[in-house]
Order: C-alpha cells, then sequence, then structure tokens
C-alpha cells in the first residue's frame, strides 16, 4: 500500500479515534442518540481536522515549540467557528440537536491529537489526508453507535420506524447509560473482531516489508 | 493403626458454591410460594422465564466463549429467581427476557462469570427494566394482591392497579407484614422473606449483620427524614415493612461478590445502603430507591475493601503519630 493509502486508511482502521484511541468521548457518548447526530457531528469534526491539520501543516515551521498548543487552540477555533455558522444557516436543525457540543470541537482531544502527533510533522498532503482519514474514521464510528441507540431506544433508524406498533423501545439505550453500554459493547465486538483477523494482517505486513 | 501425613488443611468443609446456591433456591421458595398465593400462577410462569432464560443465556454464552458451563452450580438459575421475584406479576414475557439477558450476558458474564460481576446482576437488570419501560415496572404494573384470585390471564390492569405503600397508599402495619399490598411477586410477604432469612442464617450462608443494619436504618432514617421534610410522616415500621428493603436486605446486599469482604466494610456498606434508601424514599422522585442504593453501594464495595485492611497477624502496627508508616 503507497504512503497516502497508509495514512488515510490509519484513521478508518489501525488508529481509528473512538475504537482505538478511544478520543472523544464526549461527544461520542452524548450526542449518539440519532445516527443522524452521529453523521451531523462526524462530518463537522472531519471538516475541522481537515482544516486545522492543513493550516497547522504549513504554520509547523513557524509556531514556536513553547506556546504550540495555544497556536492550535487558535487555528482549530477559527475552523469550528466557521463550521458552527455554517450548521446555524443551513442545517439549523441539526445544529440544535447537537447543542453545546459543536463549540465544544474545539477542545475535543482528537483535532488535537492529530495536530500535535501529525499535522506539526508531516507535510500538508497528508496531513490532509490523515484529518480526511481520522474524521470519516470517527464518522463511521459515532453513526454506527448512533444508529445502534436509535434502533433500540426509539425504534427507528435515520428517522424512519422500523417495527410495528407493538415494538416497545428500550428507553434505555437512548439515555445516558445506554451511551456508555452501547459504546462498550461495539469497542468490544471491534477488538473482539481485529483480534480475530489481526493474525492475517500481521503476515501481510510482515510480507510487505520484506518485499521493501 | 495407619498414619497419614499430609500438610493442612485436615478438615474440609462440604460447602461449595453448587451447595450455597441451592441453599439460596431453597430460602427463596417461601417467597415465591407467597406471590403465587397473592398474585396467582402467573407469578409463577414470570419467575420460570427468568430462571430458564438465565440459565440458558449462560450456557450459550459459555458454549460460545468456550468456557467451563457452570449452569450446574445453579448461580444462574439464583439470579433468575431473583430477577423475577423483583418483577411485577404484570410483566411480559419478553421483558423477563431481555432482564436475563442483561444479567447474564452484561454484568455477568461480560466481566468474566460468577465472582467477576462488580455489580449485583439481577438488581441490575431490574435498574435497567426500569429505566426501559418506566411504565411496566413502576406505578400501575403493582396489582393489588387477589388471595388466590386467578389473574390467568390479565384483565383490565388499570382498574387493578393501586398506588404502593410507599407511593401514597394507606395500609395497615398487619397488611404490611403479612403482604396484602400491591408490590413485586417477592417483595410482598415479609413472612416469607422472614423465613427465607432464617434458612439463610441457619445454613450459615449468610450473617445477620448487613440485611439488620440495612433495614433499622432505612426505617430510622427514612422516618427521621420525613420529620426533617415536616408534612405527612411514615412511621419507621412502616418504612421497614414496605417496599423491597426487606427483599433487597436479605437477599440482594449479601451477594457474595459484590460486599465488602471485612467487618467494618459491611458495616458501612449496609449502613449506606440504609442511608441512602432513606435519602431516595423521602427526597427523590423514585417512590422506592432500595434498587439504586444497593446498586451504588455495589460500586463503592472495591473502594472499601482497599482502604480497610485488617492487620496481617504477625505485621507491626502502624505508627500513629504522622510518623513513617512501618511497613
Amino acid at each position: 500500500m503507497s504512503k497516502a493509502g497508509k495514512v488515510f486508511t490509519n484513521g478508518l482502521l489501525n488508529e481509528n479515534p473512538t475504537f482505538r484511541l478511544v478520543l472523544g468521548t464526549c461527544p461520542t457518548i452524548a450526542i449518539t442518540t440519532q445516527a443522524m447526530n452521529g453523521i451531523g457531528m462526524g462530518l463537522a469534526a472531519t471538516f475541522v481536522l481537515i482544516g486545522s491539520n492543513i493550516v497547522i501543516s504549513l504554520l509547523r515551521k513557524f509556531i514556536p515549540d513553547k506556546v504550540r498548543i495555544p497556536a492550535f487552540i487558535v487555528i482549530i477555533c477559527m475552523f469550528v467557528t466557521a463550521v458552527q455558522m455554517l450548521m446555524q444557516a443551513f442545517v439549523p436543525s441539526l445544529y440544535a440537536s447537537l447543542g453545546i457540543f459543536i463549540p465544544l470541537i474545539v477542545v475535543n482531544c482528537i483535532i488535537l491529537a492529530r495536530a500535535e502527533a501529525f499535522a506539526s510533522k508531516n507535510g500538508v498532503f497528508y496531513s490532509a489526508l490523515d484529518g480526511l482519514g481520522m474524521g470519516l474514521g470517527f464518522t463511521v464510528a459515532i453513526t454506527i453507535i448512533g444508529a445502534i441507540r436509535e434502533l433500540v431506544g426509539n425504534g427507528t433508524i435515520f428517522g424512519a420506524q422500523l417495527f410495528g406498533e407493538g415494538f416497545e423501545p428500550m428507553l434505555i439505550a437512548a439515555l445516558a447509560p445506554g451511551g456508555f453500554i452501547v459504546f462498550g459493547l461495539v469497542l468490544g465486538f471491534v477488538n473482539f473482531i481485529t483480534r480475530k483477523a489481526g493474525s492475517h494482517e500481521h503476515d501481510e505486513e510482515e510480507k510487505e516489508e520484506e518485499a521493501a | 493403626m495407619s498414619f497419614n501425613v499430609s500438610t493442612a488443611p485436615h478438615i474440609r468443609t462440604k460447602e461449595s458454591t453448587s451447595s450455597i446456591m441451592r441453599n439460596v433456591l431453597i430460602a427463596l421458595l417461601p417467597c415465591l410460594i407467597a406471590g403465587i398465593i397473592f398474585f396467582g400462577f402467573l407469578s409463577l410462569f414470570v419467575v420460570a422465564v427468568c430462571v430458564v432464560s438465565c440459565v440458558v443465556f449462560e450456557l450459550l454464552f459459555e458454549l460460545a466463549m468456550k468456557r467451563p458451563v457452570t449452569i450446574k452450580d445453579c448461580s444462574a438459575a439464583v439470579t433468575g429467581m431473583l430477577l423475577g421475584l423483583t418483577m411485577p406479576v404484570t410483566a411480559p414475557w419478553w421483558m423477563c427476557v431481555i432482564g436475563s439477558a442483561v444479567a447474564i450476558l452484561l454484568v455477568k458474564q461480560a466481566f468474566g462469570g460468577i465472582g467477576d460481576n462488580f455489580l449485583n446482576p439481577a438488581l441490575t437488570a431490574r435498574a435497567v427494566l426500569l429505566a426501559s419501560w418506566p411504565g411496566r415496572m413502576s406505578g400501575g404494573a403493582f396489582v393489588t394482591p387477589n388471595l388466590l384470585g386467578k389473574y390467568a390471564s390479565l384483565p383490565a390492569i388499570d382498574a387493578l392497579s393501586k398506588a404502593t405503600p410507599l407511593a401514597g397508599g394507606q395500609y395497615s402495619i398487619l397488611d404490611l407484614f403479612i403482604g396484602n399490598i400491591p408490590g413485586t411477586i417477592g417483595e410482598v410477604c415479609k413472612i416469607a422473606i422472614l423465613l427465607g432469612f432464617a434458612y439463610l442464617l441457619i445454613t450459615r450462608v449468610i450473617s445477620w449483620g448487613v440485611p439488620v443494619i440495612i433495614v433499622i436504618t432505612t426505617g430510622v432514617f427514612g422516618w427521621l427524614f420525613g420529620l426533617m421534610k415536616g408534612g405527612e410522616t411514615l412511621n419507621p415500621l412502616y418504612h421497614m415493612l414496605s417496599g423491597g428493603i426487606l427483599f433487597g436486605a436479605v437477599f440482594m446486599a449479601t451477594d457474595y461478590s459484590t460486599c465488602p469482604m471485612t467487618a467494618l466494610g459491611q458495616i458501612i456498606f449496609a449502613f449506606g445502603i440504609g442511608l441512602l434508601t432513606a435519602v431516595i424514599r423521602v427526597f427523590a422522585g423514585y417512590p422506592e430507591g432500595v434498587t439504586y442504593a444497593i446498586l451504588f453501594m455495589n460500586i463503592v464495595t472495591p473502594l472499601l475493601d482497599k482502604y480497610i485492611k485488617p492487620r496481617i497477624y504477625g505485621e507491626p502496627e502502624k505508627e500513629k503519630k504522622g510518623g513513617e508508616k512501618v511497613a
């Protein structure tokens, strides 16, 4: 796999921010009551991630080491403010349901972590790709959690009714405890699957290293 | 005469997990019988669904995960029985099955099986059901007992439902004691619970400390908080005999893996349950709080065990006056 491909899929699988790095758990648990919220939150964070990664990567030689965190935060703030205003203007209902968690993207540890661990050390192209991969990984993860919680806790998926009248939704899935329970179960399930596939993947990596 | 040379221990107890669990099952029988007498054979159905589904979930999970199958030790059956007895008789079968799945799969097996659960499985399942289907687990779900009445099929529940004693119904102490009150299947009849308690004490499955402290603390503080709050207050006896406090204190709080190991820890544990129950009953929005009180203290248990450690025999006493601790 080319380096670009590796950087991109890194966020989706190997270092998935939600299931592998367990970062950004606050929005993960708080807003995943519906699948749509997951997509909205994920895409907003993806936009901010790509933007901030690009700008931080461009400025990485100018930002003094000692004040890099405040500098990163200011750059992230800029993109979050833009996202917030755009969402308020074009998707007001989603904006309302995500509430405080849009401005809180500023302190989302995924974004700060990628700025610190990747963008401040790599070129613009790879930083943008890393932001895209991480953002999509985050989006997919919280949409899955959101879909499960919406299905169990409300009987719908993306707002569409799935079951008949007789179905009584399990309310707890839509409440805060349900967030923790579903997150934990999905996390365990992902670990279970990747561990099973692990040995296979490991072999492939070794082969690639040999070829290189 | 031959002398065998062997290392200690020389005298072994016959007690085992399965014998303890069987004793708990026997101790729960009076409650089940009382439930059948007060609520009809439908209560037997509810309990049976819980027991069977708990055992089946345990079996399936352990087979799927290739762990040793432990259904013979009866612990899953005890969990199912406890869960069934804390359900209202009106509980539909699918709710029993989901509750059993939560108890066995989520609380017990996901954390490593018997002895490794940090919460009481049956009680957690009850809390999950209560949060998920509040209408089916509280208030209108509790029907008035109908002595040997045949709730074979459920009639119009609304006509039968009545407030539980804590939600403002008026009942005599005698009714509370006998169990002629609305409530869950196992909690209403205090005589049956006390019989079970006596059996557990005789067979030394549990000691009397934790249940007694819980019940007394709940009564005293429920009454005191009622006085503080003003208005109509319930006397201590009424607090002790209503709701699920007696059932919870005897059968739920005494679960081995979720209560502290030391005597002092157990006293704090029991006192905390009583106090929290009283606080929830008097000040919070729920009429009954035993479930949450016990679960909360379950979570505190590892802390109690960590900070209250008995001195190991032969270990020097720690210096008391600020000096360095002698290891």
